[in-house]
């Protein structure tokens, strides 16, 4: 019992520093560098908006990141409950009072910053998910009221964020939220049985859609349906990525972005440039990165001791798995065109905010993963 | 303990589970390598090309035409530097702005100004819209000095076409306008290389030599934004300019005769009667081409237009005459053929002869008393010619006519709007006319009145294939890559004629020389029509056959009257006509000429072939100087 005390006692300062894991810690650090680089390009070679926005989020959610990785994961168990709540409140004022752009009305004016609740839901859902399948008892896991309480968990602010309208968001979250069920250990046969459901009702589902995401899916069939409209996006980013070859065509000289060919180059289709200025040998090579960044995030997860820690851990490293999947798919044209920005590459500060409370979470598992929690 | 062995139990499954989907990771990252491969890698190239043409825009600019030179080499038709005035949508700010000041700078025209608004509409914003296409330098100075009070202005040198000699060689080159669309469509070549400003040709050797002379386009390549403007020049490729087109012509010779004809209506032309070269093919009266390179103004059209002496017709290829007594030789030699007659036959003119009630008149209402072949060639007795032909018929004097090429086009493959004429035959009129042929109409088929109708190069040819011994050659008017010597010529001609039967054009050689000779007394003995125009230096000395053609039927009272040519109106006035060839002992050249109701033919026509063969023959040996084309600095 000693020892178990001991586990669970608050490390010292420098401890904390000792156990950081430095491996993901660097790749990350790798990865801003490169997401400021890219930027840079985006602004055609220059220092401006978009690459001094980029910085200077970068500069206050990387100390963020590191100042959650000094605090005890412990309190994120203990807030798990309420950050969803809270979450769920904001998704709830921006869909009252939020500011519309574009036909959504998705995001909210703090002054500094223009949040998007829905980006940081992507985390709350795997707090709150985690939580619950760390504190419930495994027996009861596969109880109707478990499944029921969970399902409700992952609905309501997948409601929220469908009637913003934002259909990319909202399925990264319920893929977020699935993932934590599936890792606590609910049936696979639930699984497959909803999975036959969903497909069957699909017809349904794709009835229900706004004809521009309809249109969405009939361009991801076929991109030259409608070359100069709707496909021109996906035309044009797989222009620029085949183009860019086995080596890219150069820092700073990919064409296609250069002379604005390429759609939502900030944000989307982020990769696309860098592809299309880095090549084949760039694109697999960032894909290594965020690999190693995910395979690190599941070797902290392994190594914890508590299952909230280890629930958090993987159900994140899957999530930016996901984003990673449903972006890079996106912009190669294996996926219809669904809002998704490339995790910490894309420009976007709600998206780099969640991330980074991401991986300051991870980090914390890391110092702490000894540790566990009643 | 047992919620921490339900906890270790709860960590295995997160840990299995989580083992699931890292297998399926590693699957799905695979995937997303794969694709990148085949993009990248598999079909990196279509993707490149795919990129470039998004980025690269081509603009076409207007080929640079081919010269034409004349046989020495002088440009006749070439290119000049032309100063003009562009304006770029895109890049202007403030288009009422912009046409306003440049009405004021060039004295625009309201119209001019619509038509500049209604073209913005039409074009892309990137294209080019020609505001004045020939500014004058001062205009051009005035322009680049207030450059940057007109945004998105663009003064422009470029090359326009150029007739140096300007009105010498409008009806043999034609002149070059912008085109229309039809005209646009028609033309594969023009269709492909059209880009606004450029000109085709509209008539004579421009329009039908377009395709060689139109050159390619340079190319300006750019790289331009997604919005279509230009970021910088990445290329410029050269256009090749056409190809030179060297004609047989020769410039001092179609000086002369322009000089000559000055003032008058009419046509001279002048061919080498071995090799076929128009050496001169001028159409009086002509007109400037230079005028239609920017549009010609409607005072200056209507002015040409009007022009009683009728400009716009190119009387050499168009001019539809009736060859009046210069038929004769042609008259003589099918009766000679045909044997109807020989050398010695006489016939007695006495002023008329009389046929079924009809009266037919000669010339010379006293008569000729009786006369030879080679008199009534010489003093051109009408009724000689009435009696051979009676003797003859119209069907046999039609098929030497034929061979000696009348009634067919002599150049049809250059020229579209050449005319064939006519020489009639019995089967012709009833075909044509729905009537029996009557022999009165022979006889005046005999002294080229009646149905038969010539263009002036058609005569020019018929006398070159007297000259040169009876046989036909190909004439031509642009140099091929291999010009023949006179020599070569020569042979290749007779040597042509044993290949093949139909280019010699007689049966017995001597029936030939008897032509000629009786060509040759009716200009350099006494008594014959164009004597007073003969030369006597041996040089020089030339033969030929004078024509009066009566433009209208002579009433019994004119012909009484016997009115002097001034005292009859413009329009009623006969033609003079005049073939020759020379010089007499060894030919090399034959020419006609033929001044519209400029009287008779041994006043009004006859004295310039004088003036032509002192020149033509003067010129003979730098001609065949200049035979090679390799000599020629162009």
């Amino acid at each position: 019992m000693l020892q178990h005390d001991s586990l669970n006692s608050e490390l010292s300062f420098f401890q904390k520093v000792k156990e950081i894991d430095y491996t993901l810690l660097i790749c990350i650090i790798i990865l801003s560098i490169i997401s400021l680089l890219v930027m840079y390009s985006t602004d055609g070679g220059e220092i401006l908006y978009h690459t001094k926005s980029h910085f200077s989020k970068l500069a206050v959610f990387f100390p963020m990141m590191i100042v959650i990785a000094f605090l005890n994961i412990r309190h994120w168990h203990t807030f798990a409950y309420v950050f969803y709540l809270l979450i769920i409140l904001l998704l709830l004022y921006v869909s009252l009072f939020g500011l519309k752009a574009s036909g959504s009305q998705r995001w909210m004016d703090l002054y500094l910053f223009v949040l998007q609740p829905s980006e940081l839901m992507k985390i709350g859902i795997i707090l709150c998910l985690a939580k619950y399948y760390h504190r419930i008892k495994i027996e009861n896991v596969n109880t109707l009221t478990s499944i029921i309480l969970v399902l409700t968990i992952i609905t309501i602010p997948i409601i929220f964020v469908i009637s913003q309208p934002d259909l990319g968001t909202s399925v990264l979250i319920a893929l977020s939220g699935l993932i934590i069920l599936w890792l606590g250990g609910v049936r696979v046969k639930y699984f497959v049985y909803s999975f036959i459901t969903f497909l069957i009702s699909l017809p349904f589902i794709i009835s229900f859609l706004k004809p521009y995401q309809k249109l969405r899916i009939l361009t991801f069939l076929d991109p030259d349906r409608d070359p100069l409209g709707a496909g021109y996006q996906i035309i044009q980013s797989k222009i620029a990525i085949g183009s860019g070859g086995l080596d890219g065509k150069g820092f700073l000289k990919g064409t296609q972005s250069y002379l604005d060919f390429l759609p939502e180059k900030h944000t989307d289709f982020i990769f696309t440039l860098f592809s299309e200025e880095f090549g084949f040998i760039g694109s697999v090579g960032l894909l290594i990165l965020y690999t190693i960044i995910i395979l690190r995030i599941i070797r902290i997860g392994a190594i914890s001791r508590s299952n909230f820690s280890k629930l958090f851990c993987f159900g994140f490293a899957f999530s930016i798995f996901i984003y990673i999947f449903v972006n890079l798919s996106m912009v190669l044209g294996l996926l219809p065109i669904v809002g998704s920005p490339l995790p910490i590459m894309s420009y976007g500060g709600s998206s780099m905010l969640a991330t980074m409370i991401g991986f300051g979470i991870v980090l914390s598992a890391k110092i702490n993963h000894k540790q566990t929690i009643a | 303990m047992i919620k921490e062995n339900l906890g270790i139990r709860k960590s295995d499954v997160i840990n299995r589970r989580m083992f699931i989907i890292g297998v399926a990771k590693i699957v799905v990252f695979a995937g997303i390598v794969a694709r990148l491969f085949s993009l990248q890698i598999n079909e990196n190239k279509k993707y490149l090309t795919l990129s470039d043409k998004n980025r690269i825009r081509e603009w076409k600019l207007p080929p640079t035409r081919g010269n034409i030179v004349d046989y020495f080499g002088n440009i006749i038709a070439g290119n000049l530097k032309v100063y003009q005035l562009h304006i770029i949508p895109e890049q202007v700010e403030n288009l009422n702005y912009l046409l306003v000041r440049l009405k004021t700078l060039l004295n625009l025209s309201d119209k001019k100004i619509q038509k500049i608004v209604k073209l913005k509409n039409k074009l892309k914003p990137w294209d080019s819209i020609i505001v004045s296409e020939n500014l004058s330098w001062s205009q051009f100075l005035k322009v680049n000095n207030y450059l940057y009070d007109l945004v998105g202005v663009k003064p422009v040198m470029t090359i326009s076409r150029n007739y140096p000699f300007s009105e010498m060689y409008t009806h043999v080159l034609g002149y070059v306008s912008q085109p229309n669309e039809e005209e646009i469509l028609e033309n594969e070549i023009v269709k492909e290389r059209f880009v606004p400003g450029m000109k085709i040709g509209k008539l004579g050797l421009e329009k039908t030599l377009e395709n060689e002379l139109i050159g390619t386009n340079a190319i300006q390549r750019y790289e331009v934004n997604a919005y279509g403007k230009r970021i910088n020049q990445l290329e410029y490729q050269k256009g090749l300019q056409g190809n030179k087109i060297r004609l047989t012509l020769d410039t001092e010779v179609q000086k002369l005769s322009a000089q000559l004809l000055s003032n008058k209506a009419g046509s001279i032309s002048v061919m080498d009667i071995y090799t076929g070269d128009i050496i001169a093919m001028y159409s009086s009266p002509s007109y400037d081409p230079n005028l239609f390179l920017f549009g010609i103004s409607q005072d200056e059209w209507q002015l040409i237009r009007n022009n009683p002496l009728k400009p716009l017709i190119n009387k050499t290829l168009s001019g539809l005459y009736s060859p009046g007594s210069t038929i004769k030789p042609i008259v003589a030699l099918s009766a000679l053929e045909n044997n109807i007659i020989n050398k010695n036959f006489k016939v007695k003119c006495t002023g008329k002869t009389e046929l079924y009630g009809q009266t037919f008149h000669c010339w010379k209402e006293k008569g000729h008393g009786f006369v030879s072949l080679k008199n009534a060639m010489k003093q051109s007795c009408d009724t000689y010619f009435y009696e051979i032909a009676r003797l003859l018929g119209v069907d046999r004097l039609n098929v030497t006519a034929k061979k000696f090429g009348l009634g067919e086009k002599v150049l049809g493959e250059y020229f579209d709007n050449e005319k064939k004429g006519l020489f009639p035959n019995t089967n012709w009129k009833k075909n044509n006319l729905g009537k029996g042929w009557v022999l009165g109409e022979t006889l005046i088929t005999g002294i080229g009145q009646g149905y038969t109708q010539t263009t002036p190069l058609q005569l020019c040819l018929m006398t070159a294939q007297i000259a040169n011994g009876g046989y036909k050659i190909k004439p031509k008017i642009i140099v091929n890559d291999d010009p023949l010597s006179l020599e070569d010529a020569k042979k290749s001609m007779e040597f042509q004629s044993l290949q093949k039967p139909n280019t010699r054009l007689f049966n017995n050689p001597k029936n030939i020389k008897i032509v000629q000779e009786a060509m040759f007394s009716s200009t350099n003995e006494q008594f014959g029509t164009s004597y007073r125009s003969r030369i006597d230096d041996p040089k020089y000395q030339f033969a030929g056959k004078t024509g009066t053609a009566q433009v209208k039927r002579i009433s019994k009272r004119e012909r009484e009257l016997d009115l002097e040519l001034e005292q009859i109106p413009y329009k009623d006035r006969d033609h003079a006509l005049y073939v020759a060839y020379g010089p007499y002992k060894n030919p090399r050249y034959a020419l006609s000429i033929i001044v519209e109701h400029g009287g008779s033919g041994s006043k009004a026509a006859a004295p310039m072939a004088k003036e032509l063969f002192k020149l033509i023959i003067d010129r003979d040996e730098l001609r065949d100087q200049q035979s090679n084309f390799e000599n020629i600095n162009i």
